[in-house]
Parts: C-alpha cells; sequence; structure tokens
C-alpha cells in the first residue's frame, strides 16, 4: 500500500474513532447527565427552578440569589455553606475538610460542591436576601504602589449600597483571555459606608491571577463592571476596648474603611495598626494614615518594614511584623484584635497574640488565599 | 514474547511477582497523593481496579478490531488514551446518575485515573506481549487489584507513621517515596517466580 494512501488511513482511523467517541459523549451528555430542571425551595417560601446538574452555587448565583464565596466555586474556602433540608446524598470527599460535626449533624452542605440532581429544600440567613448585584462603572484606577492598585467604582444600578466597615463584596471577571466563563474573587472595601453612591477596592497584582490580571491589564475607566454583597462578618465590635489592627499589603482594605468610619464617629478608642511590608516601596496612603492620626487621637499607624533598602533611609520600625507585634503589645488586657492578610501572616500574629493573654474569641480575622 | 502462558499465572503475576505500581513503578502519582487513609485508598483501588479492567478489554478489542486489519499498531498511543478518556467519562457520569453512594465514595477519583500511567501501561503491555482477550481481561483485573493492594498497603503504612518523627525535609513525597522502594525490594523477592512474557 502506498505511503500516502497509509497515512490517509491512520488519519481516517483517529479521527474515526475520536468522532465515534465525541459523539457518544454527546449523547451520554444529554441523555445521563441530562437532569432537567430541579426546583430548589429556600427557607421553605421562595421557590426558584434551575436547569439541573449544576452546583446549587452557581445556580442560587444566576437566580440572583448570591451565597457568598471567596474562591468563586472551587471548593477551597468553606465559605459558601448552607442547610439543607431534603435528602441529597452522602457528603463528597471536597466538603468534608470544611464541615465540622456540628455541621454534619445540621446537614450543613458545600453549595459549590453540591450537583443539583433533584428537587431539593435548603435554609439560608435572611441577610443573603439583601445581597444584590450592583452595576458599576470604573470612575478611577490609580497606582498605590507597583503592585497594588486602588479601583474606585461609581455605582450605576442601584445606585446606592448599604454595608458595614469591613465588609466585601464580589468582583465579577468576564471571559477573556485567561477565563472561558466568568468568574468571581472576593474583596474587601476600602471606601467607607458614608461615601454612598461609590465604593472603592484595594487590589494586589498576583502573578496569573485571573482576576487582578483583568484589573491591572485590561480594565479602564468608564468600563462597567458588575459586583454583588456585601458580605463578611469582618466589622468592627461596639466595645470600649482597645484596638489592634494588623494587616499589610492590599489588607489595607478593610481596616481603611474602618478607620474613617471610626474618624467620622469620632470614636475614642485606642487604637494601633501595625502594616507590614518588605521595604518602603511597598508602603503606601502614608499621608491618609497621618491625616487619620490627627483626626483620631486614639490612633497610631506604625508600619514595619522585614527589608528595608538601604536607599530607603527607614528610620521607622523593621523585623517583621510578629517581632514588632511582640515589642509593642506587651498585655493583651482590654485588647481586641482585627487582622487582614495571607493565612500564613494570620497563623503566626495570631500565636503571638495568644501569647500576649488575649481570648481567641476577640480575635477577628479576614483570611484570603 | 509467547502469548500462551496460563491466564491464573498471569493473574497471580500481576498482582503480587509483577505489581504494576511496586515493579514497574508506575501510577506513582495519584499513589504518592492519596495514599494518606486507608478508607479514600481503598476507593481509588476500586475506581482502578474496575478501569484498569474495562479499558484493557475495550483496548483489545479496538487493537484487535480496528488497528491490527488496518496495519495502524503505530497509532496505538493516541487510540488507547482517547479510550480511556472517553471511558472514565462515561462511567463518572454513569455513576453519578445512578448511585449517590458510589459517587461520594470514588466518582470524584475518576478524573484523576484518566491520566493515570498505570492505566496506559497496562494496556501497553498488553499488546508488547501479545497476550489472548482472556489473559488481558486477568491481567487488567490483576494489576488493578496489586495497584489497589500496593496503595492500601501504603496509607496502612503512612497512617501507622502519623505519630513517627519524620525528618523535616522528607515529610510528604520524600518519606512516601522511600517507602515506595522499601516496598518495592520487598517484592523484588518475588521476582522470576513466574514466567508472563
Amino acid at each position: 500500500m502506498g505511503a500516502a494512501a497509509q497515512l490517509l488511513i491512520g488519519i481516517g482511523a483517529i479521527c474515526g474513532v475520536s468522532t465515534f467517541l465525541a459523539v457518544l459523549m454527546v449523547i451520554a451528555d444529554a441523555t445521563i447527565a441530562n437532569y432537567g430542571d430541579v426546583t430548589v425551595t429556600i427557607n421553605d417560601e421562595k421557590q426558584v427552578t434551575v436547569a439541573g446538574g449544576k452546583p446549587l452555587l452557581g445556580s442560587l448565583m444566576e437566580e440572583k440569589i448570591f451565597i457568598p464565596s471567596a474562591c468563586g466555586g472551587r471548593g477551597s474556602c468553606g465559605l459558601c455553606k448552607v442547610k439543607v433540608t431534603s435528602d441529597v446524598g452522602d457528603y463528597l470527599p471536597t466538603e468534608l475538610p470544611w464541615i465540622s460535626d456540628e455541621e454534619k449533624a445540621e446537614n450543613i452542605r458545600l453549595s459549590c460542591q453540591l450537583k443539583l440532581k433533584k428537587d431539593i429544600s435548603i435554609r439560608i440567613p435572611e441577610e443573603l436576601f439583601n445581597v444584590r448585584e450592583y452595576v458599576t462603572e470604573v470612575a478611577s484606577l490609580v497606582d498605590l504602589t507597583y503592585d497594588i492598585k486602588q479601583v474606585t467604582l461609581k455605582l450605576v444600578e442601584p445606585d446606592t449600597i448599604s454595608y458595614r466597615p469591613g465588609q466585601y463584596i464580589q468582583f465579577q471577571v468576564p471571559e477573556y483571555e485567561l477565563t472561558p466563563e466568568s468568574v468571581y474573587r472576593a474583596y474587601s472595601m476600602s471606601s467607607q459606608p458614608s461615601r454612598g453612591n461609590e465604593i472603592e477596592l484595594e487590589v494586589r497584582l498576583v502573578p496569573n491571577g485571573i482576576c487582578t490580571t483583568y484589573v491591572f491589564e485590561h480594565l479602564r475607566e468608564g468600563d462597567k463592571v458588575i459586583v454583588n454583597g456585601p458580605y463578611g462578618e469582618f466589622f468592627l465590635r461596639e466595645t470600649d476596648r482597645d484596638i489592634v489592627f494588623i494587616a499589610g499589603g492590599s489588607g489595607m482594605a478593610p481596616i481603611k474603611s474602618i478607620l474613617y468610619t471610626m474618624a467620622e464617629r469620632e470614636n475614642p478608642r485606642k487604637a494601633r495598626y501595625f502594616f507590614g511590608a518588605r521595604a518602603v516601596r511597598d508602603l503606601f496612603l502614608l499621608d491618609e494614615m497621618k491625616d487619620l492620626e490627627t483626626r483620631l487621637p486614639g490612633f497610631t499607624f506604625i508600619p514595619a518594614l522585614s527589608d528595608p533598602q538601604p536607599e530607603d533611609n527607614w528610620k521607622g520600625e523593621t523585623g517583621l511584623i510578629t517581632e514588632v507585634l511582640s515589642k509593642h503589645v506587651k498585655s493583651g488586657d482590654n485588647l481586641e484584635a482585627y487582622l487582614c492578610g495571607s493565612p500564613g501572616m494570620i497563623d503566626a500574629t495570631v500565636k503571638v497574640l495568644l501569647d500576649t493573654g488575649i481570648p481567641e474569641e476577640l480575635i477577628y480575622y479576614d483570611k484570603f488565599a | 514474547m509467547n502469548g500462551q502462558v496460563a491466564f491464573y499465572a498471569i493473574f497471580f503475576a500481576a498482582i503480587f511477582t509483577n505489581n504494576i505500581l511496586l515493579t514497574n513503578y508506575l501510577g506513582m502519582c495519584s499513589f504518592l497523593a492519596v495514599s494518606r487513609e486507608v478508607s479514600t485508598s481503598a476507593g481509588l483501588g476500586t475506581a482502578v481496579v474496575f478501569v484498569m479492567t474495562a479499558t484493557s478489554v475495550l483496548n483489545w478489542l479496538a487493537y484487535r478490531y480496528i488497528l491490527v486489519p488496518l496495519d495502524l499498531v503505530y497509532i496505538r498511543y493516541i487510540v488507547f488514551i482517547v479510550i480511556i478518556a472517553a471511558f472514565v467519562q462515561l462511567v463518572e457520569m454513569v455513576i453519578e446518575r445512578v448511585s449517590d453512594k458510589l459517587y461520594a465514595a470514588l466518582g470524584i477519583f475518576l478524573p484523576l485515573i484518566t491520566v493515570n500511567c498505570a492505566i496506559l501501561g497496562v494496556s501497553l503491555f498488553m499488546v508488547i506481549r501479545n497476550y489472548t482477550f482472556v489473559n488481558s481481561l486477568f491481567y487488567g483485573l490483576g494489576s488493578g487489584i496489586g495497584w489497589a493492594l500496593a496503595i492500601m498497603a501504603m496509607a496502612g503504612i503512612r497512617q501507622k507513621m502519623v505519630r513517627s518523627r519524620v525528618p523535616k525535609g522528607l515529610a510528604g513525597a520524600g518519606i512516601t517515596l522511600i517507602i515506595a522502594g522499601i516496598m518495592a525490594l520487598a517484592f523484588m523477592g518475588f521476582s522470576g517466580m513466574i514466567k508472563i512474557t
């Protein structure tokens, strides 16, 4: 047989086998994996009908019911818990790391892992019905440092939002080169609620990050951005205790919101904000922090550099944030702590704080991976 | 390359003396990643047994009735992989539909198995060694059982080792590979007992 004919037969065979299997897959997808329409009953009152076969989280989001999620449905944040009151089968291995024994007894599941195969009945906190989707427009993009951008979004529809300082929103990244479908990423609001019709975010560039690359390389003033919120349990508790804030980089966002609101209300509580960074080029909003120190007599801003460059001429605190913290915070009496940052930083600083005697329940944190 | 070895010899050899994981060192990545607990290892092991047996049968049929008649033996790599991938997808869809319990136990492991080189390895070995249909079936079944045995043994060892003081640099993959090596040495004692090539 001629070489050309052999080649064509080979190509034909591969195409043939692949096509046959592909057709089989399509048929299977339309029959075996087709779960038809599924009715979700929420809190025994509201009912929505969605296409089956997809995770609960995404299906509810399409119906404008927003369950909090920081990882966008990947199963790596554990925030999307819902209580399920009908039978949906055993726990999946991907849910188990996030569900405690008490939660198991309540049949609490991770909505991003739970696929809808038949009618289901769930219970979610009433506050989530207050979560809305907002159409916004980019009002400004300001570089705070070489890798942190301040994004101000003007609310278009609805044009006001009410939230507690410290809460976060979910930013929708549309499909573009790094993602075939739209995804959500959580960002704390650095604006304070009194700013009414605009919200501000601090976004730090993550190499190959889907959302951060979009913000840094594609977002322009005037662009439309969809966000939903507000979410979160990270906010200032109404007590008289002294406060310790610890956050570096874009972790400043919720702290800034809290501090500005404290200044507006002339809150007299003593507060220290430990800002950990590597060198002077990682510091930002220093003028704003100085301004807050004058407006809030009890507030001190303490930046600490772990790796100051010789040209920085740095006269302030040096060392790791945990070292600087131990130096300044001797006793945990009458103290509350609010932390925002990477899981590693939070775990390390929580240890230091517990050693000073602060009770664990008075340490509040916002961990973002 | 004698294809007339008895199927029971092949079956026992695939489990013990020619263990696809400890002798041929195939299928290591899921072995290292999932072998922390005996219960998850049992789930993954069962899925592997099923997929290995079924794909070796399907691939044998594709080889004998499509590739050989058309003189296309050289594209077996592509065809085998495509068949394995499609089969695993179908199985996952069926299990998800039919049994929640089974899906919770092994459903999420199935996509992991598609790229397990031991699955492709079994199909390729059966072609190299010219096995008959029955021999291929038992070779696939035996290899799967052998793989499952190895991963459950490893999980048992790692569970017992949870309180041991492993040197910091070796924690995780390092110590697991060393243990796998020692297990392989132990299984080397079986070599030569049964001739299956």
